[in-house]
């Protein structure tokens, strides 16, 4: 029998990390990375930054060069969606099918599949000029109209929002940005940090909406004109960018009837409800890396990197379980923000620093342990909980509130509780 | 096209291309350079291209930033003088030959 080897179904961040980590691990069987984009793996996050802003090649943000694959024996398919799959049995062995009709067979399986935008729903949000930020052919077309364009909408005021936001002002484009909830990046920062991002950005001449619910799209000739909201405003707009969540994609998932639950469940090794099948990055939730409670879903590059080396060890056979202290990072104009840890679930946050000055942290705690740092360009504070998380220790609260204290010589091993 | 040459912990010498502009951590990441992760796509966030700088090429490629000395303290294992983070270094034609070596963890 001609050994199939292992098929990584999401040729991007953490497809990439596995087929990578099991060659580290000294796998030696053939590996098929199959991606429904053109391009090979490239970097995410610059494309609402640095790249949408001009001047980047796509080359430079490939995340590894071709020949680099060939040398390893990475087998990368591009271009190729897979349509639907069946595992022989329980697995792990099976057999997958592109869109093209193309049959696959592999002996192990892994599901990188990613996330789609979520679509804006409104009469008008198919015409022209309305656009999405997801892959490089997004952002090449947003990059393209933007040149053109003088006044833009953002709809929703999230992360991807607010970078496409930033770039666009920085273009001096008229920019606003509309936000259904009473506040920006609310799924993942405290209200001080953004009402923080909501007075940088209007300081900046963006006029930031809250509470705005879009009813309706206007075009003229097939192309979008503007943009109204439920309370009459009505908004110019040639450009629109929607920036209001993912989708994660399940549908390979649910064809194996693996279990789902906003995303691809799996435990702390990657591996789905089906021990044999692995999953990683944005298509899944996991319990959490720190407390291995609950289930969260973490669309960050450090999480799709981190969830692929455990799936690559599962994969070998090795038990290597997520545990990485979660961080991320956003960059809207000068303004670099870090994240550490999860703030999820916190009851108490210290704020430290400069918010008029544009350079402070905020530390969040749960039952007076230090759980997650935001830190706006204060990189030693966002290093020193990032430490701190990392081995387990924490930085008191009443402490870590004077900024003339730098906050690496506040990390004390975390009190024992009762 | 400027060269860098990477030193890896077992002595070998891993001679790439650059092209003028990009970091050297992205001219090792993408070369699949063993040692160097560079996991934040060169944001200066992760510590995780940790690199020594040969002492040929110190003036060349100058000192390390506030954000960067700030993560070299916290975020690696071994600082020395020669510590860079490799996103942090742009590559010029004048660095043509650039050598750095790898630490023994990130």
């Amino acid at each position: 029998m001609t050994e199939c080897g292992t098929l990584i179904i999401g040729a991007s961040q953490a497809g990439l990390q596995i087929a990578v980590s099991l060659r580290e691990a000294g796998d030696t069987a053939p590996i098929t990375l199959v991606g429904e984009e053109a391009h090979a793996p490239y970097q995410r996050p610059p494309l609402s930054k640095a790249y949408l802003l001009g001047g980047t090649d796509l080359e430079k943000l490939w995340l590894r060069t071709p020949e680099f694959l060939a040398q390893r024996d990475i087998s990368l398919v591009t271009g190729e969606r897979i349509e639907s799959l069946a595992l022989d049995g329980a697995g792990p062995s099976g057999t997958a099918y592109t869109v093209g009709g193309r049959r696959l067979g592999f002996d192990r399986l892994a599901l990188t599949v990613g996330a789609r935008p979520r679509r804006l729903e409104a009469p008008g949000a198919d015409l022209d000029g309305v656009t999405y930020l997801r892959t490089a052919d997004d952002a090449a077309l947003l990059r393209d109209l933007q040149s053109g364009a003088e006044s833009v909408v953002v709809i929703g005021g999230g992360f991807i929002g607010l970078e496409a936001a930033a770039v666009a002002r920085a273009q001096g484009k008229r920019v606003t940005v509309v936000e259904a909830a009473d506040r920006l990046i609310g799924r993942a920062v405290a209200p001080v940090v953004s009402e923080f991002y909501r007075a940088a950005h209007a300081r900046r001449g963006v006029e930031i909406r809250t509470d705005a619910r879009v009813t309706w799209l206007a075009g003229h000739n097939g192309h979008v004109q503007a943009v109204e909201l439920s309370d009459g405003t009505w908004i110019p707009a040639d450009l629109v960018i929607v920036g209001i969540g993912v989708v994660p994609r399940t549908k390979l998932a649910r064809q194996l009837g693996l279990e789902c639950d906003g995303g691809i469940v799996v435990d702390r090794c990657a591996r789905t409800s089906n021990r044999h099948v692995v999953a990683a990055g944005d298509c899944t939730v996991q319990p959490h890396p720190l407390t291995g409670a609950g289930r969260v879903r973490i669309e960050s590059v450090q999480n799709a990197v981190s969830q692929a080396k455990a799936a690559a060890a599962s994969l070998a056979g090795l038990r290597e379980p997520n545990d990485a202290v979660p961080w991320f990072w956003s960059d809207q104009y000068e303004l670099k923000l870090q994240i550490a840890g999860l703030s999820i679930g916190h009851d108490h946050h210290v704020v430290r620093g400069d918010l008029g000055g544009e350079s402070f942290s905020v530390l969040y705690y749960r039952q007076d342990r230090l759980i997650a740092v935001d830190a706006v360009n204060a990189p030693g504070d966002y290093m020193a909980v990032r430490k701190a998380l990392t081995q387990g220790a924490t930085i008191a609260a009443a402490a870590a509130a004077d900024p003339s204290v730098p906050l690496r010589e506040l990390i004390v091993p975390q009190a024992v509780s009762a | 096209m400027p060269k860098v040459v990477f030193i890896s912990l077992d002595g070998a010498a891993h001679v790439v291309d650059a092209q003028v502009g990009e970091s050297v951590m992205a001219v090792a990441v993408r070369n699949g350079i063993p040692g160097i992760i560079g996991e934040c796509g060169g944001n200066c966030s992760c510590a995780t291209c940790h690199v020594y700088v040969d002492e040929e090429h110190a003036a060349g490629v100058g000192t390390a930033g506030d954000m960067e000395d700030d993560l070299l303290d916290l975020g690696v294992a071994d600082r020395r003088d020669n510590s860079r983070l490799s996103c942090q270094i742009r590559v010029t034609d004048e660095l043509d030959g650039l050598t750095v070596r790898v630490p023994e963890e990130q």
